[in-house]
C-alpha cells in the first residue's frame, strides 16, 4: 500500500537559526505515527509544515502523492492550546471547519457532541470548561470535517495526568472506529508515544533531525492501562530513552 | 477591621478551605454593605452640595434643590427644548461620524503595516495635540455653522475610536489566526470569525473614552463657533449670573455622560456574551 503521507528531506531555518534538518519519515494508511522529542527540537515546526501552515526551506511534504503548498481539505489539527475561539459557543466552534468547507451538518455535529458527552454544554463558551473538556471539543472539530489526516500537536501536554490518560483511551477508541484515518501525533511524553502510536520517531535537537524509528508492538484494540501492564513495555521504555539520548551533548528533559 | 485595603476575596482565598459560619456571614453582610456605597456616595455629595450652597451667595455657587427647581422651570417654558435639540444633533453626528471613521481606519491600520506606518505619526501628533488650539483654524475653514461643530466633536472624538480599534485588531491572537488558516478560513471569514470578535470589547472601549471627549467637543464648539446649544444656554446664564439655570445644563450633560457609558457597557455585554460567562465561573 503506498504511503498516506511522505516527509521527504524536510529542512528549516528560522532566519539563520537551524530548526529542522533533513528529516524524513512516511506514515501508512490508517497508521498514527508518534513523533517524541525534548523541547527545542522542532516538532511543532515539523507539525506545522505537514499542515501547510509554513513552507520548509528545503524539502517537501506529501499527502497521497501530492504535494503539501497550503492549507488541505484532507486534514485536521488538533493543538496544544485546544485553540477554541472563545467566543463562539461549543457548538458553534466544534462546527466551525464544516462553516468553512460550506457543509451544513447539524446531525453530525449533534452526534460529536454526544460522543464528548457535552449535550448540556453545547450553548456554553469554551472558558467555562474544563482544560480536558475544551480539549474535547478540539478534537470534535477535527473529527467533524471528517479529515484523512490528522494532526496533533501535543494534545493533552497541558492537561493534567488523570485527564490525559482518559482522552489517550478516548483517542484510541476514536482510532477505532475510523478506519480512514492517519495520523501524526506530536508529544514529549514517552509514554504517550508508546500506548498511541503504531511507530514512534524519536527526533534529536539542534537541529531537529529523525534519530530513530521505533516499531510499536502493542497489538489494537489498546487502552493505556493494558499497554503499561504488557511484558514489552519495560524494554521498550529503554530503547526509547536510548534513542532519545543518542546526541550526549544536549541534555534531555521531558 | 485589621485588612484595611485588602478586599475580602482574597481573604477568603487565604483562609482555610471550608470558611467558619461566622466568616461566611460577615463576608455576606460585606457583600451587602459594599453595594450601598455608590448610591450612599451620591446622597452623602448631594447633601453636602445642598448645605454648602444655601450658606454661599446665590451669584457665586448654587444648591441641587434650586438647579431642579431652575430645570423644571425652564422645561415649562420651553427654553430647553431648542439647545437641546441643537446639542444633541450635533453630538449625534460628530460622534456618528468619527465611530464610522474612527473603526473603519483603525480596523485598516490593525491589519495592514503600509497603512500604520503611513497614518499612525501623523493621527497620534493629532491625538496629543490640544484640538481647542485647533477650533479657532476649523472656523476659517469651515465658517460658523453646524458643519463646524461637528468637526470639532468629530476631531475630539476619532482618534480615540481609531487607535483603541487598532490595538484591538494588533492584539488579535495570533494562534487563533493560525487555527484558522488551518481550517481553511477565507480572508472575509477571518475577519468575522476571528478578527472582529476579539477587537470588539477594544472597539466599544474606545467609544466610551470617545463619548467623554465628545462631550467636551460639543460645548467648546458652541463656546467659539456660532453660539447655540447648551453652551449658548451656559454663556447666556453665566453672563446675567442666573448660577442655577447655569447648572441645569451642566448638570443634563454630566447625566448623558454617565448614561451614555453605561449604555456602552450594557450594548458590550450584550455584543460580547463570552465575556460575561467567563466572569461567572470564578
Amino acid at each position: 500500500m503506498p504511503a498516506k503521507i511522505v516527509v521527504e528531506r524536510v529542512s528549516h531555518a528560522f532566519d539563520r537559526h537551524q530548526v529542522l534538518e533533513s528529516v524524513s519519515f512516511a506514515v501508512s494508511p490508517h497508521e498514527l505515527l508518534c513523533v517524541v522529542g525534548p523541547s527545542g527540537c522542532g516538532k511543532t515546526t515539523l507539525l506545522r509544515i505537514m499542515a501547510g501552515l509554513l513552507v520548509p526551506t528545503s524539502g517537501a511534504v506529501f499527502i497521497d502523492g501530492q504535494e503539501v503548498v497550503g492549507p488541505s481539505h484532507k486534514t485536521a489539527m488538533v493543538f496544544q492550546h485546544f485553540g477554541l475561539f472563545p467566543w463562539k459557543s461549543v457548538r458553534a466552534n466544534i462546527a466551525y471547519g464544516l462553516k468553512n468547507r460550506g457543509r451544513r451538518e447539524p446531525e453530525r455535529v449533534d452526534g460529536l457532541i454526544r460522543t464528548i458527552g457535552l449535550e448540556q454544554a453545547a450553548h456554553q463558551y469554551p472558558r467555562q470548561l474544563s482544560g480536558g473538556m475544551q480539549q474535547r471539543v478540539g478534537l470534535a472539530r477535527a473529527l467533524a470535517v471528517e479529515p484523512e489526516v490528522l494532526l496533533m500537536d501535543e494534545p493533552f501536554g497541558s492537561l493534567d495526568a488523570i485527564t490525559r490518560e482518559q482522552l489517550q483511551d478516548e483517542l484510541l477508541q476514536i482510532w477505532e472506529r475510523n478506519q480512514d484515518i492517519s495520523g501524526v501525533f506530536i508529544t514529549h511524553d514517552i509514554d504517550e508515544a508508546m500506548i498511541l502510536g503504531d511507530r514512534v520517531v524519536v527526533l534529536l535537537p539542534g537541529p531537529g533531525r529523525v534519530s530513530q524509528t521505533i516499531e510499536v508492538p502493542f497489538p489494537r484494540p489498546r487502552a493505556a492501562g493494558g499497554v503499561r501492564a504488557h511484558p514489552a513495555y519495560p524494554e521498550l521504555r529503554t530503547s526509547l530513552w536510548e534513542a532519545l539520548r543518542a546526541d550526549r551533548q544536549v541534555p534531555v528533559h521531558g | 477591621m485589621g485588612n484595611i485595603g485588602v478586599p475580602p476575596s482574597v481573604v477568603v482565598v487565604e483562609a482555610r478551605p471550608a470558611p467558619s459560619a461566622t466568616r461566611r456571614r460577615r463576608r455576606a453582610r460585606d457583600a451587602r454593605w459594599l453595594w450601598a456605597l455608590r448610591p450612599l456616595s451620591v446622597v452623602l455629595v448631594l447633601v453636602a452640595w445642598e448645605w454648602y450652597g444655601r450658606h454661599t451667595n446665590p451669584i457665586l455657587f448654587t444648591y441641587p434643590t434650586a438647579i431642579a427647581r431652575a430645570g423644571i422651570a425652564l422645561a415649562m417654558h420651553g427654553d430647553l427644548t431648542r439647545p437641546t435639540v441643537q446639542s444633541m444633533s450635533v453630538l449625534g453626528w460628530g460622534l456618528g461620524l468619527s465611530i464610522v471613521v474612527g473603526v473603519a481606519l483603525g480596523l485598516a491600520m490593525g491589519r495592514s503595516r503600509v497603512i500604520d506606518g503611513l497614518l499612525d505619526v501623523p493621527f497620534n501628533a493629532l491625538y496629543a495635540t490640544p484640538l481647542v488650539a485647533l477650533v479657532p483654524v476649523i472656523v476659517l475653514w469651515v465658517g460658523f455653522g453646524p458643519n463646524a461643530k461637528v468637526l470639532v466633536v468629530f476631531l475630539f472624538a476619532v482618534f480615540a475610536i481609531l487607535f483603541s480599534t487598532a490595538r484591538g485588531v494588533r492584539e488579535v491572537d495570533s494562534q487563533l489566526i493560525e487555527v484558522a488558516r488551518s481550517y481553511l478560513a477565507t480572508e472575509v471569514g477571518l475577519w468575522k470569525d476571528v478578527v472582529l470578535p476579539s477587537a470588539l470589547p477594544y472597539i466599544v472601549t474606545g467609544i466610551r473614552l470617545a463619548v467623554g471627549r465628545a462631550l467636551v467637543g460639543v460645548i467648546i464648539a458652541e463656546f467659539y463657533t456660532s453660539i447655540g446649544g447648551f453652551g449658548y444656554l451656559i454663556v447666556t446664564y453665566a453672563n446675567t449670573f442666573q448660577t442655577a439655570k447655569v447648572f441645569v445644563p451642566v448638570v443634563i450633560l454630566m447625566s448623558l455622560g454617565v448614561g451614555l457609558t453605561a449604555a456602552l457597557e450594557l450594548l458590550e455585554r450584550q455584543l460580547a456574551p463570552w465575556k460575561r460567562k467567563e466572569e461567572q465561573r470564578t
